[in-house]
Protein backbone atom coordinates (compact mmCIF):
# COMPACT_ATOMS: atom_id res chain seq x y z
CA UNK A 1 0.00 0.00 0.00
CA UNK A 2 1.53 3.44 -1.07
CA UNK A 3 2.24 5.54 1.98
CA UNK A 4 0.38 8.43 2.83
CA UNK A 5 3.55 10.29 2.18
CA UNK A 6 3.48 9.49 -1.47
CA UNK A 7 -0.09 10.17 -2.04
CA UNK A 8 0.66 13.65 -0.36
CA UNK A 9 3.96 14.63 -2.89
CA UNK A 10 1.53 13.02 -5.96
CA UNK A 11 -1.27 15.32 -4.69
CA UNK A 12 1.22 18.04 -4.85
CA UNK A 13 1.81 17.47 -8.27
CA UNK A 14 -1.57 17.89 -9.02
CA UNK A 15 -2.90 13.58 -9.38
CA UNK A 16 -6.55 13.58 -8.59
CA UNK A 17 -6.02 9.53 -8.24
CA UNK A 18 -3.89 10.50 -5.22
CA UNK A 19 -6.52 12.50 -3.68
CA UNK A 20 -8.89 10.04 -4.50
CA UNK A 21 -7.17 7.26 -2.87
CA UNK A 22 -6.76 9.69 0.53
CA UNK A 23 -10.43 9.95 0.41
CA UNK A 24 -11.19 6.13 -0.10
CA UNK A 25 -8.54 5.68 3.19
CA UNK A 26 -9.65 8.34 5.59
CA UNK A 27 -12.81 9.70 4.55
CA UNK A 28 -14.51 6.90 6.59
CA UNK A 29 -13.05 7.32 9.61
CA UNK A 30 -13.62 11.17 9.19
CA UNK A 31 -16.94 11.08 8.82
CA UNK A 32 -17.62 8.80 12.07
CA UNK A 33 -15.53 11.27 13.72
CA UNK A 34 -17.58 13.90 12.57
CA UNK A 35 -20.97 12.52 13.32
CA UNK A 36 -19.79 13.02 16.91
CA UNK A 37 -20.12 16.43 16.87
CA UNK A 38 -23.29 17.21 14.82
CA UNK A 39 -27.10 15.83 14.91
CA UNK A 40 -27.00 14.53 11.62
CA UNK A 41 -25.63 12.71 8.99
CA UNK A 42 -26.05 15.50 6.42
CA UNK A 43 -24.05 17.89 8.80
CA UNK A 44 -21.63 15.24 9.08
CA UNK A 45 -20.80 15.03 5.38
CA UNK A 46 -20.52 18.73 4.75
CA UNK A 47 -17.95 19.10 7.67
CA UNK A 48 -16.16 16.56 5.93
CA UNK A 49 -16.37 17.74 2.67
CA UNK A 50 -14.77 21.41 3.84
CA UNK A 51 -12.22 19.74 5.71
CA UNK A 52 -10.80 18.14 2.59
CA UNK A 53 -11.35 21.40 0.82
CA UNK A 54 -9.24 23.14 4.19
CA UNK A 55 -6.97 20.14 3.79
CA UNK A 56 -6.40 21.02 -0.52
CA UNK A 57 -6.07 24.72 0.37
CA UNK A 58 -3.27 23.88 3.29
CA UNK A 59 -1.52 21.25 1.38
CA UNK A 60 1.31 23.93 1.30
CA UNK A 61 1.40 24.99 4.75
CA UNK A 62 1.20 21.16 5.86
CA UNK A 63 4.79 20.31 7.23
CA UNK A 64 4.63 16.69 8.32
CA UNK A 65 5.45 17.16 11.92
CA UNK A 66 2.04 14.99 12.59
CA UNK A 67 0.48 12.30 10.46
CA UNK A 68 -1.73 13.25 7.85
CA UNK A 69 -4.27 11.57 9.17
CA UNK A 70 -3.98 13.37 12.70
CA UNK A 71 -3.68 16.65 10.09
CA UNK A 72 -6.55 15.56 8.80
CA UNK A 73 -8.59 14.82 12.21
CA UNK A 74 -7.12 17.81 13.82
CA UNK A 75 -9.20 20.59 10.62
CA UNK A 76 -12.29 18.20 10.86
CA UNK A 77 -12.06 18.77 15.15
CA UNK A 78 -11.92 22.54 14.44
CA UNK A 79 -14.36 22.36 11.28
CA UNK A 80 -16.93 20.64 13.48
CA UNK A 81 -16.81 22.86 16.41
CA UNK A 82 -17.20 26.12 14.24
CA UNK A 83 -20.89 24.87 12.66
CA UNK A 84 -22.43 25.89 16.07
CA UNK A 85 -23.82 22.33 17.40
CA UNK A 86 -21.45 21.46 19.16
CA UNK A 87 -21.32 18.20 20.49
CA UNK A 88 -24.84 18.15 21.44
CA UNK A 89 -24.80 15.09 23.22
CA UNK A 90 -22.49 15.18 25.03
CA UNK A 91 -21.64 16.67 28.78
CA UNK A 92 -18.48 17.65 30.08
CA UNK A 93 -16.57 14.56 31.07
CA UNK A 94 -19.34 12.07 29.61
CA UNK A 95 -20.44 10.52 33.39
CA UNK A 96 -19.66 10.45 36.78
CA UNK A 97 -19.52 7.33 39.19
CA UNK A 98 -17.69 3.89 39.00
CA UNK A 99 -17.31 2.58 35.87
CA UNK A 100 -17.44 -1.23 36.88
CA UNK A 101 -21.34 -1.65 38.71
CA UNK A 102 -20.70 -1.15 42.66
CA UNK A 103 -23.26 -3.93 43.13
CA UNK A 104 -20.16 -6.04 41.47
CA UNK A 105 -18.27 -5.90 44.80
CA UNK A 106 -18.90 -6.65 48.39
CA UNK A 107 -18.74 -4.34 51.07
CA UNK A 108 -14.66 -5.47 51.24
CA UNK A 109 -14.07 -3.77 47.69
CA UNK A 110 -13.53 -7.41 46.09
CA UNK A 111 -15.32 -8.94 43.40
CA UNK A 112 -18.61 -10.02 44.51
CA UNK A 113 -19.88 -10.85 40.51
CA UNK A 114 -16.55 -11.31 39.15
CA UNK A 115 -15.94 -10.60 35.33
CA UNK A 116 -17.27 -13.65 33.11
CA UNK A 117 -14.83 -15.22 30.65
CA UNK A 118 -15.35 -14.22 27.01
CA UNK A 119 -11.70 -13.98 25.96
CA UNK A 120 -11.33 -17.42 24.30
CA UNK A 121 -14.89 -16.59 22.97
CA UNK A 122 -14.28 -13.93 21.04
CA UNK A 123 -10.79 -15.16 19.55
CA UNK A 124 -12.49 -18.03 18.42
CA UNK A 125 -15.37 -16.49 17.09
CA UNK A 126 -15.99 -17.03 13.63
CA UNK A 127 -18.20 -14.40 13.13
CA UNK A 128 -15.66 -11.51 13.47
CA UNK A 129 -18.05 -9.41 11.31
CA UNK A 130 -20.58 -9.57 14.01
CA UNK A 131 -18.21 -8.77 16.83
CA UNK A 132 -16.88 -5.61 15.16
CA UNK A 133 -20.49 -4.74 14.37
CA UNK A 134 -21.23 -5.16 18.18
CA UNK A 135 -18.54 -2.43 19.39
CA UNK A 136 -19.42 -0.14 16.39
CA UNK A 137 -22.72 0.06 17.69
CA UNK A 138 -21.90 0.37 21.61
CA UNK A 139 -19.10 2.88 20.40
CA UNK A 140 -22.02 5.12 18.85
CA UNK A 141 -24.04 5.23 22.11
CA UNK A 142 -21.24 6.19 24.19
CA UNK A 143 -21.47 9.87 25.07
CA UNK A 144 -19.47 12.16 22.49
CA UNK A 145 -16.17 12.94 24.34
CA UNK A 146 -15.68 9.46 25.07
CA UNK A 147 -16.59 8.21 21.70
CA UNK A 148 -14.08 10.19 20.20
CA UNK A 149 -11.62 9.63 22.32
CA UNK A 150 -12.33 5.79 22.03
CA UNK A 151 -12.52 5.94 18.28
CA UNK A 152 -9.29 8.31 18.10
CA UNK A 153 -7.17 6.15 20.29
CA UNK A 154 -7.98 2.71 20.13
CA UNK A 155 -9.81 2.39 16.72
CA UNK A 156 -7.76 4.95 14.60
CA UNK A 157 -4.77 4.20 16.99
CA UNK A 158 -3.42 7.42 17.35
CA UNK A 159 -0.61 7.85 19.68
CA UNK A 160 -2.20 9.63 23.35
CA UNK A 161 -0.27 12.90 22.11
CA UNK A 162 -2.13 13.05 18.82
CA UNK A 163 -5.33 12.44 20.48
CA UNK A 164 -4.45 15.70 23.03
CA UNK A 165 -4.08 17.49 19.84
CA UNK A 166 -6.33 16.44 17.36
CA UNK A 167 -9.40 17.18 20.68
CA UNK A 168 -7.35 19.88 22.45
CA UNK A 169 -7.86 18.35 25.86
CA UNK A 170 -5.17 16.99 28.03
CA UNK A 171 -4.06 13.80 29.05
CA UNK A 172 -5.57 13.51 32.13
CA UNK A 173 -8.64 14.66 30.34
CA UNK A 174 -8.13 11.93 27.90
CA UNK A 175 -7.54 9.38 30.05
CA UNK A 176 -11.10 9.65 32.07
CA UNK A 177 -12.48 9.63 28.99
CA UNK A 178 -10.85 6.80 27.76
CA UNK A 179 -11.37 4.85 30.80
CA UNK A 180 -15.11 5.34 30.48
CA UNK A 181 -15.41 4.67 27.38
CA UNK A 182 -13.37 1.60 27.47
CA UNK A 183 -15.44 -0.01 30.14
CA UNK A 184 -18.50 0.41 28.70
CA UNK A 185 -17.51 -1.30 25.75
CA UNK A 186 -15.70 -4.58 27.53
CA UNK A 187 -19.34 -4.46 29.51
CA UNK A 188 -20.76 -5.10 26.51
CA UNK A 189 -18.13 -7.61 25.21
CA UNK A 190 -18.92 -9.38 28.49
CA UNK A 191 -22.64 -9.30 28.33
CA UNK A 192 -22.68 -10.64 24.68
CA UNK A 193 -19.65 -12.78 25.22
CA UNK A 194 -20.06 -14.22 28.87
CA UNK A 195 -23.64 -13.80 29.53
CA UNK A 196 -24.89 -10.86 31.44
CA UNK A 197 -23.48 -10.23 35.16
CA UNK A 198 -26.89 -10.86 36.86
CA UNK B 1 2.95 37.63 59.94
CA UNK B 2 1.62 33.86 58.80
CA UNK B 3 3.80 31.06 60.64
CA UNK B 4 3.47 28.16 58.73
CA UNK B 5 3.89 24.67 61.11
CA UNK B 6 5.94 22.50 59.43
CA UNK B 7 3.32 20.14 57.97
CA UNK B 8 2.70 16.57 59.97
CA UNK B 9 3.11 13.73 57.34
CA UNK B 10 1.94 11.25 58.63
CA UNK B 11 4.30 8.52 57.25
CA UNK B 12 1.93 7.24 54.45
CA UNK B 13 1.22 4.11 55.58
CA UNK B 14 0.83 1.57 52.10
CA UNK B 15 -2.56 0.45 51.97
CA UNK B 16 -2.92 -2.48 49.66
CA UNK B 17 -5.71 -1.93 46.97
CA UNK B 18 -9.42 -3.75 46.75
CA UNK B 19 -10.88 -5.02 43.04
CA UNK B 20 -12.89 -2.73 43.26
CA UNK B 21 -10.30 0.30 43.59
CA UNK B 22 -7.92 -1.60 40.62
CA UNK B 23 -10.47 -1.58 38.09
CA UNK B 24 -10.62 2.14 38.65
CA UNK B 25 -6.80 2.66 37.70
CA UNK B 26 -6.78 0.09 34.65
CA UNK B 27 -6.31 2.64 32.08
CA UNK B 28 -3.50 4.96 34.33
CA UNK B 29 -1.57 1.69 34.55
CA UNK B 30 -2.49 0.93 30.72
CA UNK B 31 -1.10 4.36 29.80
CA UNK B 32 2.00 4.49 32.21
CA UNK B 33 0.36 7.33 34.18
CA UNK B 34 0.45 5.57 37.72
CA UNK B 35 3.18 6.73 40.00
CA UNK B 36 5.65 3.69 40.90
CA UNK B 37 4.78 3.45 43.98
CA UNK B 38 0.58 2.86 42.61
CA UNK B 39 2.24 0.88 40.08
CA UNK B 40 3.91 -1.60 42.22
CA UNK B 41 0.44 -2.05 44.31
CA UNK B 42 -1.45 -2.65 41.46
CA UNK B 43 0.64 -5.14 40.26
CA UNK B 44 0.78 -6.45 43.54
CA UNK B 45 -2.78 -6.71 43.88
CA UNK B 46 -2.29 -8.29 40.51
CA UNK B 47 -0.53 -11.06 41.30
CA UNK B 48 -2.93 -12.19 43.94
CA UNK B 49 -6.33 -11.70 42.12
CA UNK B 50 -7.22 -13.58 39.41
CA UNK B 51 -10.19 -12.03 38.56
CA UNK B 52 -8.69 -8.28 38.49
CA UNK B 53 -6.22 -10.21 36.10
CA UNK B 54 -8.76 -11.20 34.04
CA UNK B 55 -10.59 -7.92 34.26
CA UNK B 56 -7.30 -6.25 33.03
CA UNK B 57 -7.13 -8.90 29.90
CA UNK B 58 -10.30 -8.40 29.01
CA UNK B 59 -9.29 -4.66 28.67
CA UNK B 60 -6.16 -5.69 26.15
CA UNK B 61 -8.53 -7.59 24.63
CA UNK B 62 -11.33 -5.18 24.37
CA UNK B 63 -8.80 -2.40 22.82
CA UNK B 64 -7.14 -4.58 20.47
CA UNK B 65 -11.18 -5.84 18.95
CA UNK B 66 -11.48 -2.04 18.88
CA UNK B 67 -8.57 -1.59 16.84
CA UNK B 68 -10.87 -4.02 13.99
CA UNK B 69 -13.84 -1.98 13.69
CA UNK B 70 -13.60 -0.79 10.24
CA UNK B 71 -14.55 2.21 8.55
CA UNK B 72 -17.99 2.38 6.17
CA UNK B 73 -17.11 2.27 2.68
CA UNK B 74 -16.97 5.61 0.70
CA UNK B 75 -20.51 5.79 -0.43
CA UNK B 76 -20.24 6.32 -4.76
CA UNK B 77 -22.12 9.96 -3.96
CA UNK B 78 -19.83 11.18 -1.58
CA UNK B 79 -16.89 9.55 -3.83
CA UNK B 80 -18.80 12.30 -6.73
CA UNK B 81 -19.00 15.29 -4.66
CA UNK B 82 -15.10 15.10 -3.59
CA UNK B 83 -13.88 14.28 -7.07
CA UNK B 84 -16.16 17.39 -7.87
CA UNK B 85 -14.68 19.13 -4.51
CA UNK B 86 -10.83 18.39 -6.19
CA UNK B 87 -12.07 19.94 -9.66
CA UNK B 88 -13.29 23.01 -8.05
CA UNK B 89 -10.53 23.40 -6.28
CA UNK B 90 -7.76 22.79 -9.13
CA UNK B 91 -9.88 25.28 -10.96
CA UNK B 92 -9.43 27.92 -8.06
CA UNK B 93 -5.94 28.00 -9.47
Amino acid sequence: MESDEGLLRRLRAGDEGAFVTLVERHNGAMLRLALSFVPSRAVAEEVVQDTWLAALRGLGGFEGRSSIKTWLFTILVNRARTTGVREARSVPIGDAGPVVDASRFGPDGGWAVPPEHWIEEAEDRIDAVKLSELLRVVLDTLPARQREVVLLRDVEELSSADVCQVLAISEANQRVLLHRGRAKLRQALESELGGAPR
Amino acid sequence: MRIRFPRLRARSRVTALVCQQVVELVTDYLEDALTAADRRRFEQHLAGCPHCTEYLAQMRETIRLSGRITPEDLTPNMRADLTDLYRRWQAEG
